[in-house]
């Protein structure tokens, strides 16, 4: 049994069948990565998974329980954040603030109501804010408007508050698209470190090659909303369905 | 001091040495001069200063921090001022009970409220907010005349059966709001040559309770809570992917806004009191709402300059009228005078509101960050002369 076992979801958006019973098990400290063309369905497929929309059919259970019907904080407080394909962060608060909010939240719970004591003065939080903005070399940067940065570094703002969270599961909806390319090796790297350091399973949707084959453990290939095969990397690269559903589409752009 | 960094230790001082010496400041000029029509030191105006003060710290809460937009505010002002008048009704003309009290009812208003327009954000939260107040006016103005006593207003009579205290006066007056016995009116007057000083007890309880109440806004504004709205305000989504359930941090932040209402409607009928259904009409929500906006909402003393500074100038320009402008331009040849009069009749005495208008569309359009931003806007371009007046000085010796 993986941690995270999706069967027979189903979803429709009107006429339009964004996922067409999708069977996924991911297993526990591994990365497993979803690729596919544009439009395949795979941010609906996380979208699913986080509470952000509901399957019409099937189910999704995270370590052994069903995420359905939870809302997105209780599924979070499970042990899933997400980096969105486009980043959401808190625009009006500064870098540090961003990340201390993720802190409260994973030590804190759901709803604590703590009106009268001094959020800087949280030793913890703030040491474990710190040490991640490190981590993701954004340290320099603690005191900047997060609206004001550079996508690639709200992506990685973003990526720091979630793994600031120690997650079980981490879910990353194209992490690395639109950053430059050195960017992208840090993040590469910073991602190999976390999975070497900690008990993290990830979920990677990622169209760069470079990184899915740098960081995937097991590879499932979405077409039109629909599984086409999971295969480990070495194995994926050969598969002529792959190169038909997916390259053969890239290369007709 | 009191767990504030300095800066915000620095703040609350020289808000508490303004309030407690305002009866000097707003007294600058002497009495019976052509300006004395500008002074603003008396109790009854530096009592309203304060308690709208009270009020927009609140609302500040709620719609700086979090980005939701209350039009009902006022309903609890004035369930705050309903509930104070029934305790000096019914058991004593103590302020502090009456306080108490409100605070306590508006707080459970708020709940009730809160809850139901929470499930809605942006202007359906507006409209359902501005849809409980005028219900709570149109039933404080009719059905609830047994509580409310409809259009007269709640009032102080005769024959209240005042269970700690007297229902008469030994002379057989009405008896006063007090704390501890010390009368709410009870005024010393300082004369000083041609000035006149009035230090009143009301004011200094209301400035007292203002001061708690700036205090525990910072305490929430540097607060994890604090951040949490911040939060809520900036991406209410990433809050919930984030593993906060927004819904109850918004609803305390509804509570606490609405409670600070309560207290300051309170304070209002401990002053004065009496307790009318106009304190709750739209009209009212919407003052607060000005108020934050034009002082700086968001900001800490934002809400407190707003405050003040609309209350000083519908005070002022409501009291001009045409003879005093005639006064002022006498010195024109007649026709000009009556054209200038004439131009500015609309904008005085009962017009004011249209002055108050263009104040606010301006601020809104030229200081989107109210009165605080302009303050920091001055305060950064004398910075920058100071600089390059320094520069000048350095250049010469290169
Ligand atoms: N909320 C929505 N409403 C309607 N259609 C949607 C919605 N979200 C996604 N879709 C459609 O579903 C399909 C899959 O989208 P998506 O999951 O975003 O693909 P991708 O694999 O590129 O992430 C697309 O055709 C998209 O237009
Ligand atoms: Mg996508």
């Amino acid at each position: 049994m993986g941690i995270l076992e999706v069967k027979g979801v189903n979803k429709r958006f009107g006429g339009l069948q964004a996922l067409g019973d999708v069977n996924l098990s991911v297993a526990e400290n591994t990365v497993h990565a979803i690729i596919g063309p544009n439009g395949a369905g795979k941010s609906t497929l996380l979208n699913c998974l986080v509470g952000k929309l509901i399957p019409d059919t099937g189910s999704v259970m995270f370590q052994g329980q069903s995420v359905l019907g939870r809302k997105p904080f209780e599924i979070n407080q499970m042990g899933i954040s997400r980096v969105f394909q486009t980043p959401e962060i808190f625009g009006d608060l500064s870098v540090l603030e961003n990340v201390m909010i993720a802190c409260f939240a994973k030590r804190d719970g759901a709803f604590k109501l703590r009106a009268f004591s001094e959020a800087l003065r949280d030793k913890e939080v703030m040491e474990r804010a710190e040490q991640m903005l490190s981590d993701v070399n954004m340290i320099d940067k603690r005191g900047m408007h997060a609206a004001s940065m550079s996508r690639g570094d709200k992506r990685r703002l973003e990526m720091a508050m979630c793994l600031s969270q120690d997650p079980k599961l981490l879910l990353l909806d194209e992490p690395t698209a639109g950053m430059a390319r050195a960017d992208t090796n840090n993040t590469i790297d910073l991602l190999k470190e976390i999975k070497q350091k900690r008990d993290i399973t990830m979920c990677i949707i990622e169209h760069d090659m470079h990184v899915v084959f740098s960081l995937a453990d097991r590879i499932t290939v979405l077409a039109q909303g629909t599984p086409l095969v999971e295969d480990l990397p070495e194995n994926i690269k050969g598969n002529p369905k792959v190169r038909e559903a997916y390259l053969g589409e890239s290369a007709g752009h | 001091m009191f767990g504030l960094d300095r800066k915000d230790a620095s703040l609350l001082i020289v808000v508490a040495a303004l309030t407690l010496l305002a009866p000097f400041i707003l007294n600058p000029f002497p009495e019976g001069s052509s300006l004395a029509q500008f002074n603003a030191g008396y109790p009854d105006l530096m009592q309203r200063f304060v308690i709208f003060g009270i009020f927009a710290i609140g609302f500040n809460i709620l719609f700086g921090l979090t980005g939701y937009l209350s039009f009902g505010h006022a309903a609890f002002l004035g369930v705050g001022s309903y509930s104070a008048v029934w305790m000096f009704k019914l058991l004593s003309m103590n302020v502090i009970p009456a306080i108490i009290l409100a605070v306590i009812v508006s707080g459970l208003f708020a709940v009730v409220i809160g809850y139901v327009s929470l499930r809605r954000s942006g202007i359906y939260f507006s409209i359902l907010t501005l849809a409980f107040a005028q219900m709570s006016f149109a039933l404080a103005y009719s059905v609830l005349t047994p509580i409310t006593n409809g259009e007269t207003g709640l009032q102080i009579t005769l024959n209240d059966p005042r269970i700690l205290g007297v229902s008469q006066t030994a002379q057989g007056g009405i008896p006063v709001t007090n704390i501890f016995g010390l009368e709410m009116r009870s005024t010393y007057q300082l004369d000083v040559g041609p000035w006149l000083f009035q230090f009143n007890a009301g004011y200094y309880l209301c400035a007292a309770i203002m001061l708690v109440a700036f205090y525990v806004a910072i305490r929430i504004f540097r607060s994890p809570f604090g951040l949490t709205l911040r939060a809520v305000k900036s991406n209410q989504q990433r809050l919930n992917y984030t593993g906060m359930n927004a819904k109850p941090y918004t609803l305390a932040a509804f509570v606490i806004s609405g409670m600070y209402a309560g207290l300051a409607g309170g304070l209002m009928a401990s002053m004065d009191p009496l307790a009318g259904a106009e304190r709750m009409q739209w009209t009212a929500s919407g003052e607060v709402v000005l108020m934050t906006i034009l002082g700086g909402a968001g900001t800490l003393i934002g809400p407190i300059l707003g405050a003040g500074f609309i209350k000083y100038f519908e005070n002022i320009f409501s009291k001009i009228n045409d003879n005093v402008l005639h006064g002022w331009f006498s010195f024109l040849p007649d026709g000009l005078e009556n054209f200038i009069v004439g131009i500015l009749h609309p904008f005085i005495g009962k017009g004011w509101h249209l002055t108050l208008g263009i104040l606010f569309m301006l601020v809104v359009i030229f200081l989107p960050g109210g009165l605080v931003e302009g303050g920091q806007r001055i305060a950064r371009w004398m910075k920058r002369g100071k600089a390059s007046k320094s520069s000048q000085n350095t250049n010469p010796a290169e």
